[in-house]
């Protein structure tokens, strides 16, 4: 709060920080990740939503599904997949320097976890670039080698375009909340007593990851047994 | 509880596990299982996410009322999908 905050006595950040709903620093973090994890919650939902209707369409083109996904580059989602489990691990690490108040290794992680983060969506837009140039994207434009297998495989690319793009987009917003998180560590805003943007941005970005762990099998994979 | 500082030997092991598993997943994906390459498929990344959720995001470590919130929400995802599919994969039965 304001008044508290023109106070300034070192050593008084946890306090100066604690708002007057709640009873302790500790208190107020399980708050804010408890906030975050409802918002993950209705996020599980809007993705399940997509994953529901990926789930239906397959179910019934089974076989066409399957063959649409060896369009899919598996060396480049092998290595997309590789690079956000890297970014997950330098996040955490991230929480932790903040934790255990290392301001310098905080930036570090932070800034690695932004570098792999946009490794993720340039080689994402590299596997889009591809698709489009062989027509794959859902449309007046869609072609496909088999036309028996026409329809169901544009089904394929239209959820396999809303899925990842959806996925890229909270990339993208991720690397906005980095982004902030990097110009608040640079001003020295967090401690052991007071990381907690740090840390609740950290479930988000893990969250993201988790939806790529579903997303990669799914997509890439389902059709390698039949090459 | 969310003093608990996780130590960096059990994130770097959840990350080795994590990498073991994609690429588990990925060579298991060329071998012709049947219906059980999915099955397959599913559970790995059913466990790649427990890690995660778990060691990464700190679940493990959480109050019990927010672990309470993410099994609610995972439960909620659970409905669903068994729901519709009660519909989706009964309809032949019909016929």
């Amino acid at each position: 709060m304001a008044d508290a905050a023109t106070t300034g006595a070192p050593g008084a950040a946890a306090s100066r920080r604690l708002q007057h709903q709640f009873e302790s620093p500790a208190q107020q973090k399980d708050a804010a990740s408890l906030g975050m994890w409802i918002f993950l919650v209705t996020e599980i939902l809007f993705f399940g939503g997509l994953f529901l209707a990926y789930t239906i369409y397959r179910w019934e083109n089974a076989r066409s599904f399957a063959h649409a996904s060896l369009h899919m580059d598996i060396a480049l989602g092998t290595i997309n997949t590789v690079v956000l489990i890297c970014s997950s691990l330098t996040m955490a690490m991230a929480v932790h320097s903040a934790a255990t108040g290392k301001k310098r290794l905080l930036i570090g992680f932070l800034i690695a976890t932004m570098l792999l983060g946009g490794a993720f969506l340039g080689i994402k837009a590299v596997e889009y670039t591809d698709h489009i140039r062989h027509h794959l994207f859902p449309g007046p434009g869609f072609h496909y080698t088999v036309p028996a297998d026409a329809r169901a495989a544009e089904m394929f690319f239209s959820l396999y375009f809303a899925m990842t793009g959806l996925h890229a987009l909270h990339m993208v917003v991720g690397l906005g909340l980095l982004t902030t998180l990097l110009v608040m560590a640079r001003r020295g805003r967090f401690s052991p007593e007071y990381h907690t943007p740090v840390e609740i941005s950290g479930l988000y970005w893990h969250f993201v990851d988790i939806v790529w762990i579903f997303l990669f099998p799914l997509l890439y994979l389902i059709g390698r047994h039949l090459k | 509880m969310s003093d608990h500082i996780v130590p960096v030997k059990i994130y770097v092991s959840v990350f080795v596990v994590l990498l073991v598993m994609t690429a588990t997943t990925t060579a298991v994906s060329g071998i012709n299982l049947g219906p059980w390459n999915t099955v397959v498929a599913l559970g790995i990344a059913v466990f790649k996410a427990s890690l995660v959720v778990l060691f990464f995001m700190h679940a493990k470590y959480s109050p019990r009322l927010t672990q309470i919130v993410i099994f609610g929400g995972i439960f909620w995802l659970a409905i669903l999908i068994l729901i519709t599919f009660s519909d989706f994969a009964t309809r032949g039965w019909l016929r």
